[in-house]
């Protein structure tokens, strides 16, 4: 896939691109060095200033970002021996969402999380991330597992939302979401929930109840798309750019007003340009919580839990 | 029939002169006419069948109170939670900003928030009843919707009485967006401490819901009971028309369609709602 730069990105792809015609010139010489190397430092400098001051519509479009890594990126940067487990074991298998068993640092864990898909086939197949019934009932049924053995869950969200279908609503979406929250908001396992790219509205929450709740920097979490929002508040789904605004749909607003425990810094210029840096970070933090839960007795971890789901907008 | 008779057996609440028109739930008037079959009913006849058209059985939207006097005895009741007022967490602001969006709600129907919890008795059991108020912000759950459901049922844990909890809204609120969507988490898990105190949580799912209150609370019913024809679902229809692009089957997403598809456990009249419910729960909890 040719490397797609966002609008606001191009100032960088045009210095990188000063860089790609000085190589393929053929020329070799100290004066071509010193001007790639001078390019370059003029290129981190950029960068920093363009990712340091996005505003909340242009982190949208990093966390929608075509080449951002997803969930199978994850899994496989930050986990070893994944065994992908299918099925809700009622009614079918929906690839928009991945569960399984993985080993973190050897540790056994339960994974769950949406997966957008990256070729347009495998975009298509995983209906772009957008879960059906049948995905929320694959999650419980691993939730459950993860409870019964004992296992950390660790649960990646990134969709646009649940999938608004005429099957979706004849196989119960209200109800596999519903299920979810509840099932989630008791699961005696502690649960660590990463919002890697785009946490959109109830389908996200279905998988993102837990004991630590964290959000990639340039991530995105609210009540509708901004889209959806615009269309139903504004009457206009082109005012996508206010509705995320107004919603302050950014991690770091969500982490100001205590609605997430902890943003996850990404590396200089996005996720989207070092995978396997921002593996590392959600890494140490996955490290980092499963040893603090180790510390903690499940009834003490359920009671904070409680608690916690309780302060959201305690009025 | 002349309207003094009437008038001295219906509950005070129907009893409206023309000035609180606005502010009536209902069609007001001395003639109405049936939104759904069109036909022309005498109101205090539309009033004494509980808004139920006689003539084709249409249940007629009504209001949070409406729901509390039919259900309790004697309409007599006591609220929960009654001077909660929204927060503006975000400083939301479209065309209007949310604040006055909320003054203007308040004035037009003279309620505070989009749902009423009240502790009463029905049929001579103590009960803890939710109603959604869908002319508030359509039904819109945020943050103190959130609170009464969950004050409701800590109340009803500390009687250690059933829940009821009537559902019509659009779903979460998007002007308090991620605080709203949250509720969801919220109620969910106080229906958990409901559970472990094996009190029963009845929920009754009347004309419309959708989004984040269909998938939270009015799902998780230890019995979800509907009324006929009521529209429930999680996507609204013309948002999955917009993604499918297909024509939507007749009686999409209504109580029977629910019913067909395993979703509920019953669609009872308006009219048996009370003697149901107070069956129900008499089997349940001791
Ligand atoms: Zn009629």
């Amino acid at each position: 896939m040719a490397y797609t730069y966002l609008e606001f990105e191009k100032p960088i792809s045009d210095l990188e691109n000063k860089i790609e015609k000085l190589r393929g010139s053929g020329d070799i010489g100290k004066d071509i060095e010193s001007e790639i190397s001078k390019l370059s430092s003029q290129i981190e400098k950029l960068t920093k200033e363009v990712y340091s001051n996005l505003s909340i519509w242009q982190k949208v479009q990093v966390a929608r970002h075509p080449h951002r890594p997803h969930f199978s990126d994850y899994i496989e940067n930050i986990f070893s021996d994944f065994d992908e487990l299918h099925g809700d074991r009622v009614f079918g298998e929906d690839k928009a969402i991945i569960g399984g068993l993985a080993r973190f640092k050897k540790r056994p864990v339960v994974l769950v999380g949406q997966e957008k898909g990256k070729s347009t086939e495998d975009k298509i197949s995983r209906n772009f991330g957008m879960a059906q019934p049948e995905g929320y009932r694959k999650t419980a049924r691993l939730m459950k597992m993860a409870e019964d053995f004992e296992l950390p869950l660790i649960s990646f969200i990134d969709t646009p939302g649940a999938y608004p279908g005429i099957e979706s609503e004849e196989r119960g979406m209200s109800e596999a979401i519903a299920k979810n929250l509840s099932l989630l908001s008791n699961l005696k396992t502690p649960v660590i929930v990463i919002i890697t790219g785009e946490g959109g509205s109830g389908g996200a929450l279905a998988i993102g109840i837990g004991d630590h709740v964290c959000m990639l920097e340039h991530s995105i979490y609210a009540v509708a798309s901004p889209e959806a929002c615009a269309s139903i508040v504004w009457r206009d789904g082109s005012k996508a750019k206010d509705a995320a605004e107004a919603m302050k749909v950014d991690a770091s607003n969500l982490q100001n007003l205590g609605l997430v425990d902890e943003v996850i810094e990404e590396p200089l210029g996005g996720a989207h340009r070092d995978s396997r840096g921002v593996s590392n970070s959600i890494s140490q933090v996955i490290e980092k919580k499963l040893h603090n839960f180790d510390e903690v007795d499940i009834s003490d971890l359920l009671k904070k839990r409680y608690e916690k789901i309780m302060s959201y907008g305690s009025i | 029939m002349a309207k003094g008779w009437f008038n001295k057996i219906l509950p005070s609440f129907v009893r409206r002169d023309s000035s609180n028109e606005k502010k009536s739930p209902v069609p007001q008037g001395l003639w109405q006419s049936c939104p759904n079959c069109k036909e022309i009913i005498y109101g205090p006849d539309l009033e004494f069948n509980l808004f139920v058209c006689p003539n084709c059985d249409h249940h007629i939207r009504i209001g949070a109170r409406h729901r509390l006097s039919y259900l309790f005895d004697e309409d007599s009741y006591e609220e929960i939670s009654s001077k909660l007022e929204a927060k503006d967490w975000l400083s939301f602001k479209d065309s209007k900003k949310y604040k006055d969006r909320l003054s203007e709600a308040q004035s037009n129907i003279d309620e505070k928030e989009a749902m009423i919890s009240a502790f009463g008795k029905i049929n001579g059991k103590e009960v803890v009843v939710s109603a959604f108020e869908f002319r508030f912000m359509g039904g819109s759950m945020g943050s103190v919707v959130g609170q009464k459901f969950i004050d409701a049922a800590n109340k009803a844990i500390e009687m250690k009485c059933p829940f009821i909890c009537f559902s019509t809204s659009g779903g979460a609120r998007m002007q308090e967006s991620l605080f709203s969507l949250f509720q969801m988490a919220r109620t969910s898990a106080v229906l958990n401490t409901l559970k472990e105190n094996k009190l029963p949580y009845i929920s009754v799912l009347t004309d419309p819901i959708f989004g984040g209150v269909a998938a939270s609370l009015a799902m998780l019913g230890d019995i979800n009971i509907a009324e006929p024809k009521a529209q429930v679902g999680f996507a609204g229809p013309r948002v999955i028309e917009d993604t499918v692009r297909v024509k939507l089957p007749e009686g999409f997403q209504r109580s029977e369609f629910l019913l067909n598809h395993g979703m509920i456990d019953m669609i009872v009249h308006r009219s048996e709602l009370k003697d149901k419910l107070s069956g129900l729960i008499s089997k349940l909890h001791k």
